[in-house]
């Protein structure tokens, strides 16, 4: 090819008797947007961490300007111009930005580091492609969206010319990917060349030139992005055509949990005010907002991990004062955490041990755990729920990121909970496993269980929800039937525009 | 006895002080806590047992004594850096010179004095054969920590609390999420850690070598530190890593008694040279490290 920077031939790598890829070729142009499309699982990440040399390919090889890249070797891959922006970033939250920015890329042998010249490039770059940040701010400090454009100015800082970006909003607000997809396109413009990994048809329609698209393992399509469509590409990407399910109407039965007045603080900080909200069996109550405006205080409240100011919180009819962790596990309570990796699941251990873990005393006679129990149980959720990538015995950091948040919803709803806090559920999914996520809540639903679906996603909360709330700035909106509303008011309500007294009081 | 029988004999005994306190750094450690204070926690229980023996309190009175004062001291251990959130180094640190210190105050006027060791007890069958026999007459603390070690191994692959420390090690905050307090569990495994401490320097002070020296602990809770990392907190590995440095230490007085030619500063030193490069070798593997490396271990926990 002529004016490729970027070449991929034939490669091909797997893990045991997983082919995760499967003789994959791309090339990219010089200042395009490609973006690489696939479910969860289809071995997005292997690819790129190949080309980046974290793993060597089985076989197949990487071109940069017609040379080929030793295998295995991201040193050379950084020389190469090759930037990586990682799922989960690579930062030191001790640092500050300047210094994450330079480590790793002065001499050892140099006595004193060149910080001014370093503070006066990354300045440069960062007024150059609209990255803006404090240098001098502490790494831990800043918010996610933040680090991430760090992230992206320390591949810039060691001039790189390709940019690859592993699902850059999974863990952005909208807002926030927006804007990044902006600072994408100019950076495009000046001639960079950029990798992005995403399953949202939206923003790959929005941001990319071209999409190819790997499924199971194999490039299964590429597309111009003024030649296809969303419902083309989902359908590439899943192989069949799907589509979200719709909650149908039903009858909800007695309150589950009613929550009145309830402040919280923490740290000093009042991070939810006075909130009121009641939650029927067999319904979906949906809370949206901003991600940031005390979501997540709320779910930590309700699966009793922190401590109420005042109010009162009544569980099926009786009043608990605080609830407790082991309070809400045998209230009933199943938990979908919003931060998969760091409350959901124990990367290192094994995917049955996850599965157990919270509850240790149905699977463990006399302190031994009963393993084999314990295997089958975790084969179940495997199978119900339609993990993959895994074994009982595989250690749950391998799994992909949207199988990983399968088998945590797995673990929670095969017991049946009687109420299920499920916040940001299907956040980083695909569209077939979003569907599937969102047939299981309406399942729940159906079995009668309690929903409490927090999320920031519109078109989710109106199309599961039975009623909504809004969340602002730690206040909790009276709730309104899902199917009064459309999404010019929950946009307002979003704002925190809601007027207290003029609402329409719904049945309870 | 030739130097390899010798070195038989002698092996397991060598191995437990390293062993047991190797144990008790090794649940410390999985449940994501670091205390570098194991050599003071040791030379704190080592006074403590020689001085109930000594008095004629006998040694099972010792082991309990240094068990309980050694764990006292962790737990202090415990307070300052669980409980307030201080620097685990630092905190190990200075909880281990304060252990030497209590040990030598104590200790001070004991020096050179002497105490009556514990009897060997010979495995029917098994010590009578020939060579290897010589592995099955020992103390019955040597037996006793072998089965330690056994019940370490099935607590952390087979038992609920193994399960549930591991979690907390790997990921406090989602221990702490499905109901567990990260705090009570950390307390637990730090003041099993002391009293494990405890009984090692109660096992070199009054059995071992049942004479009173001050310092008489010699490094031997800075080697089983090591013994964990190398081990890569494997319990198994541990056990092969002490056996190990039992048997190096015994090389060098078994190379004295052949009448070698060498400066005794070399031959004690040796043992040290050889173990850590052989340990090194060991793991070099740097995945084994990695994959086995508690992924919380030192920090604080916050929720
Ligand atoms: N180091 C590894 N060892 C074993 N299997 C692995 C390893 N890394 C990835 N896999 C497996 O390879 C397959 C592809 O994984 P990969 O992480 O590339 O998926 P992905 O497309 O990035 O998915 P997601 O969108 O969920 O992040 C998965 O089945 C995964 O379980
Ligand atoms: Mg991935």
């Amino acid at each position: 090819m002529t004016n490729a920077v970027l070449d991929i031939s034939g490669v091909s790598k797997r893990f045991g008797d997983n082919l995760a890829n499967d003789n994959i070729s791309l090339s990219l142009g010089r200042g395009e947007i490609v973006a690489l499309l696939g479910e969860n699982g289809a071995g997005k990440t292997t690819l790129m961490s190949i080309l980046f040399g974290h793993y060597v390919p089985d076989s197949g090889k990487v071109l940069i300007d017609g040379q080929e890249l030793p295998p295995g070797k991201p040193r050379s891959a950084i020389r190469a111009g090759i930037g990586m922006v990682h799922q989960h970033f690579s930062l030191a939250a001790n640092l500050t930005v300047l210094e994450n920015v330079m480590a790793g890329t002065e001499s050892l042998w140099r006595l004193r580091s060149d910080t001014d010249a370093a503070r006066q490039k990354l300045e440069d770059i960062s007024t150059r492609f609209g990255l803006i940040v404090d240098p001098d701010a502490r790494l831990g400090d800043l918010s996610v969206g933040e680090q991430q454009r760090v992230e992206i100015l320390k591949a810039l800082y060691n001039d790189a010319r390709i940019l690859v970006l592993d699902e850059p909003t999974a863990v952005l607000t909208n807002l926030e990917a927006e804007r990044l997809f902006r600072t994408l396109k100019d950076m495009a413009r000046e001639g960079l060349s950029l990798i992005f990994i995403s399953h949202k048809l939206d923003e790959v329609m929005a941001a990319a030139d071209r999409i190819i698209v790997l499924r199971g393992g194999r490039k299964v399509a590429e597309r111009p992005a003024k030649e296809t469509n969303k419902a083309e590409l989902a359908e590439l990407m899943i192989g069949r055509k799907v589509a979200r399910p719709v909650r149908e109407p039903s009858t909800p039965g007695e309150v589950a949990l009613k929550v009145t007045g309830v402040s919280v603080s923490i740290d000093g900080v009042e991070r939810l005010k006075s909130i009121d909200l009641s939650l029927r069996a067999g319904e979906i109550l949906g809370i949206i907002g901003v991600s940031g405006n005390g979501q997540a205080t709320l779910a930590h409240l309700l699966s009793g991990t922190v401590r109420r100011d005042k109010g009162d919180i009544v569980l099926f009819g009786e009043p608990v004062g605080d609830l407790s962790v082991e309070g809400a596990v045998q209230a009933g309570i199943g938990r979908i955490p919003e931060d998969r990796n760091n409350e959901g699941a124990i990367g290192e251990m094994a995917i049955w041990e996850n599965a157990v873990l919270e509850r240790l005393p149905r699977f463990s006679r006399h302190g031994l755990v009963d393993r084999s129990a314990g295997q089958a149980f975790a084969r179940k959720i495997i199978d119900a729920f339609d993990v993959r990538g895994g074994r009982p015995a595989t250690r749950t950091r391998l799994l992909s990121g949207g199988n990983m948040q399968k088998l945590i919803l797995g673990r929670n709803l095969i017991d049946r909970p009687r109420i299920l806090l499920a916040a940001q559920p299907a956040r980083g999914l695909d569209e077939g496993a979003v569907a599937a996520v969102h047939e299981r809540l309406l399942q729940a639903r159906r079995d009668g269980t309690a929903v409490l679906l927090v999320s920031e996603d519109l078109e989710e909360v109106m199309a599961l929800a039975d009623r909504i709330q809004a969340i602002v700035n730690g206040r909790l909106s009276p709730a309104v039937a899902a199917d009064k509303v459309n999404a010019t008011k929950l946009g307002l309500m979003m704002a925190g525009e809601w007027n207290e007294e003029h609402e329409i009081s719904h049945a309870l | 006895m030739n130097a390899l029988e010798f070195i038989l004999a002698g092996m397991l005994a060598a191995a437990t002080p390293f062993l047991l306190a190797a144990l008790g750094e090794l649940v410390v450690e999985r449940a994501g806590v670091l205390n570098l204070g194991v050599e003071g926690l040791m030379a704190f229980g080592a006074v403590l047992a020689f001085i109930v023996v000594y008095h004629g309190g006998g040694h099972l009175l010792s082991f309990v004594a240094a068990g309980l004062g050694s764990a006292v001291l962790s737990l202090v251990f415990a307070l300052v850096a669980l409980g307030f959130r201080a620097n685990q180094v630092a905190t190990g640190l200075a909880i281990g010179i304060l252990g030497q210190g209590l040990s030598a105050l104590f200790g001070k006027t004991y020096e050179s004095l002497t105490v009556k060791g514990l009897p060997k007890l010979a495995l029917p069958w098994l010590s009578e054969i020939p060579l290897a026999g010589r592995l099955f007459t020992q103390d019955i603390v040597v037996w006793l920590s072998l089965a330690a070690t056994l019940a370490i191994w099935v607590m952390f692959a087979y038992t609920k609390v193994g399960l549930v420390v591991r979690a907390t090690g790997e990921n406090p905050k989602a221990a702490h999420a499905i109901g567990y307090s990260v705090t009570a569990i950390r307390f637990a495994a730090v003041a099993f850690g002391g009293t494990m401490a405890g009984f090692a320097g109660a096992y070199a002070a009054v059995v071992y070598t049942p004479l009173w020296a001050d310092g008489m602990i010699a490094g031997r809770g800075w080697i089983a530190i090591a013994l964990v990392v190398f081990g890569t907190w494997l319990t198994g590995r541990i056990f092969l890593g002490a056996c190990l440095f039992g048997a190096v230490s015994l090389m060098g007085l078994a190379a004295q008694a052949t009448g070698l030619d060498v400066p005794s500063q070399v031959l004690a030193s040796l043992p040290y040279l050889v173990t850590i490069i052989v340990l090194g070798i060991i793991s070099a593997d740097r995945r084994l490290l990695k994959l086995n490396g508690i992924a919380s271990l030192g920090e604080p926990f916050e929720r």
